[in-house]
């Protein structure tokens, strides 16, 4: 059994990345769960979506301690799955800052310490600055591909099983960009 | 056969296009919005629509059935207590052609306003209820709930919550049935609820909750597994799965049809095990009935009556398991994200100037109820869809005409057709002189702007006559209608005060489209 947690802000795409995640399980020949949150809580919230595969899946969501991997397109948002992490779990974080609205209004700092602290206490952990390649790709929503492409290095499927599922998902102009964005991924 | 990855409301839509449903109609309400944008999107043979509420989606949907057809009507959990007074009479009618109701309950209140817990509603109204645990099932049991309902001439409610809606798996694609529309009756024996009707209809259902009752036993939609007898553990629903995960071991009767109970299974399961529990989500629904049959169970002693449950909460409670920290302590406060409004949304143009006004504001359903929160912290009471132009008029009733100078009623432009007409014509009536601002941005934006009859258009994004809400007003008795684009806040200001100044009845449409539609 897999347990791969997909966090972020509404709007980040985090549905879309675990849908293409559920895809390739499938083909693969995979039971497969996933949860998700939709309505008042996408209004700039922050967003989850649990993604289980194996030969039998029964719960949508993944028990705390029990994630194989976590992947956080926002630095914040990957501080408040800590608890769902499973002893020797993998910590994907991108490294872009979303302030929140208590940051915003100055209410409330944004911590400073996410990147050390990760990098100290959490063994397998991958920090990764998407900006350059979001630039090159000219659009900041490919983001949650580019981070999809980093996942695929921890998980199972082959290339060519990650490119059919990105293809039966994307709209059909979006392909190549978004195959594009999946390879820069999976070269950081 | 092909499995597809379908969200839990993908799956129902998908049982009632291949049960041959001919007519769907409900009002957009999370978690249960997507069933019918599915059905207009991939199954335009079923005639699917919004209807301005769910009392009449529910009604539109009971007229197909009488008439004939296969219909569905979907909604959240509050949108059934909308369409309580047509479903408790419909459950006496019975149906012609299959009348399926999809119910949406959301333990946790992601996205409303309560936790109320339906399966009370399937029993007051004495109508079966189905309870799928996963998009498989989803798919399932709407298919079953068709064949069901014509064959004991009952509505059938198929209940889910959120995490039956929002959650996907693997779900097997089948064939549509062509089932032809039936003959529309004339009986009004059975269609006409007159007393004299009424009476002999509430001894058949009485007879049929029997029949329905034997087969809630003996269907397999209630099932034993048996594991190790120590331990048994009826649930329903996504708790079901939590059980399943945590608890592998254990002997579990899986409850699929939670009204009628299977009396018959739950003796069986009981006696076949030593000590039992019961596991579900909110109230103790299943666990009370067990009671009532003398059965000794433990459920909420342990299990939580308030929040959704979740893997850990079913861990802990049945088997005591802990969950020390195996990371070391991040200590920095990590800043909450409450959910907001957008940038540049024109609700808070509007609650920008209502709070230096410093007004009441009796607000309503919709995004804008966020405004209660900072940085506007510019809404005071809120209820239900509708409420506010109602309370509005109660706060002017318990402190005279000055109060309504102080006092605002705010309604989005999808909740003000929806349920905010009827106040608005008692707020004339009873000679309130209050302002209702109704935020017009055209269309239902908290649910993924879903069109309404304001907007023109129609689910199946047909044109159709577009709703003229100045000209409703007036037509009501308002005669103080104005329209203006909240984004020039210094004129809106203006507005508010002229209107809240004027003793007589005042509509303000705030006109701006959503920021997320520009």
């Amino acid at each position: 059994m897999k347990n791969i947690i997909f966090a972020g802000v509404g709007g980040q795409g985090v549905i879309l990345a675990s849908k293409i995640l559920m895809e390739v399980a499938k083909q693969a020949g995979f039971d497969v769960k996933e949860s998700e949150i939709h309505g008042m809580a996408q209004r700039g919230g922050s967003v989850d979506c649990h993604v289980r595969y194996g030969e039998k899946v029964y719960s949508p969501l993944i028990e705390k301690q029990s994630a194989d991997v976590i992947v956080s397109l926002e630095q914040l948002e990957a501080m408040r799955k800590l608890s769902l992490l499973a002893p020797g779990g993998t910590m994907i974080i991108n490294l872009e800052k979303v302030d929140p609205a208590p940051v915003q209004t100055g209410e409330k700092k944004y911590p400073d310490d996410i990147e050390k602290w990760v990098s100290t206490n959490i063994a397998k952990h991958r920090l990764v600055d998407t900006t350059a390649v979001l630039k090159e790709l000219g659009t900041k929503k490919a983001l949650n591909i580019v981070m999809l492409g980093v996942l695929s290095n921890h998980l199972e499927f082959t290339e060519k099983q990650w490119e059919t599922a990105i293809r039966s998902l994307v709209k059909e102009k979006f392909v190549d960009m978004n195959l594009q964005a999946f390879r820069k991924g999976r070269e950081l | 056969m092909e499995k597809k990855v379908l969200l839990g409301n993908e799956a129902i839509a998908r049982g009632a296009y291949e049960a041959g449903c001919h007519v769907a109609a409900a009002y957009p309400g999370t978690p249960s919005t997507e069933i019918l944008e599915t059905m207009a999107r991939d199954y335009p043979v079923i005639r699917s629509q919004w209807s301005p509420n769910e009392k009449v989606a529910l009604e539109v949907a009971a007229g197909a059935s009488v008439a004939g057809a296969r219909a569905l009507a979907a909604m959240k959990h509050v949108g059934l207590n909308v369409a309580a007074d047509p479903l408790f009479t419909f459950s006496y009618t019975g149906v012609n052609g299959g009348f399926v109701i999809i119910n949406a309950d959301d333990p946790g209140a992601w996205s409303s306003q309560n936790e109320q817990d339906n399966r009370h509603l399937a029993r007051a109204a004495k109508v079966p209820m189905l309870e799928p645990a996963d998009p498989a099932e989803c798919k399932e049991f709407t298919k079953l709930a068709f064949e069901l309902s014509e064959k004991y001439d009952r509505p059938v409610i198929v209940r889910i919550t959120t995490r039956i809606a929002h959650s996907q798996g693997l779900v097997e694609i089948g064939e549509r049935k062509d089932v032809p529309v039936k003959p529309a009756p004339r009986d009004p024996k059975k269609y006409v609820m007159l007393p004299a009707h009424a009476r002999p209809r509430h001894k058949f259902i009485e007879e049929q909750h029997l029949r329905i009752k034997e087969y809630s036993n003996t269907s397999g939609l209630n099932r034993i597994e048996w594991g190790n007898r120590k331990r048994g553990i009826i649930t329903d629903g996504v708790a079901y799965q939590y059980v399943k995960e945590t608890c592998p071991g254990d002997s579990v009767l899986k409850i699929g049809m939670v009204w009628p109970m299977p009396d018959d299974v739950i003796r069986e399961f009981a006696a076949g095990v030593e000590n039992l529990y019961v596991v579900e989500e909110i109230d103790p629904f299943i666990e009370e009935y067990v009671k009532s049959l003398g059965i000794k169970a433990i459920g909420k002693e342990i299990i939580p009556l308030c929040g959704e449950l979740t893997p850990e909460i079913v861990d802990a409670a049945l088997n005591g398991k802990q969950f020390p920290p195996a990371l070391p302590d991040y200590n920095t406060e990590i800043p909450a994200r409450p959910p907001g409004l957008c940038k540049g949304c024109p609700h808070g143009f509007v609650f920008t100037v209502l709070k230096k006004l410093d007004l009441i504001v009796n607000g309503d359903i919709g995004c804008y109820t966020l405004a209660a929160l900072p940085p506007y912290s510019a809404m005071h009471t809120q209820g239900c869809m509708g409420a506010s132009i109602g309370m509005h008029l109660g706060f002017e009733k318990a402190h005279g005409p000055e109060m309504a100078a102080k006092t605002v009623a705010v309604i989005g432009d999808s909740t003000f057709v929806h349920s905010g007409i009827t106040p608005l014509i008692d707020l004339v009536y009873n000679k309130g002189t209050g302002t209702v601002i109704i935020l017009d941005n055209r269309g239902t934006a908290m649910t993924g702007h879903q069109d309404h009859p304001g907007t023109g258009k129609t689910l199946m994004g047909e044109q159709t006559h577009e709703l003229d809400l100045a000209m409703l007003a007036r037509a009501v008795g308002v005669k103080r209608v104005v329209t203006v684009d909240p984004k020039d806040m210094d004129e809106f200001e203006r507005v508010v005060r002229e209107e809240t100044a004027a003793r007589e009845p005042s509509v303000i449409i705030s006109l701006r489209k959503c920021i997320l539609k520009m």
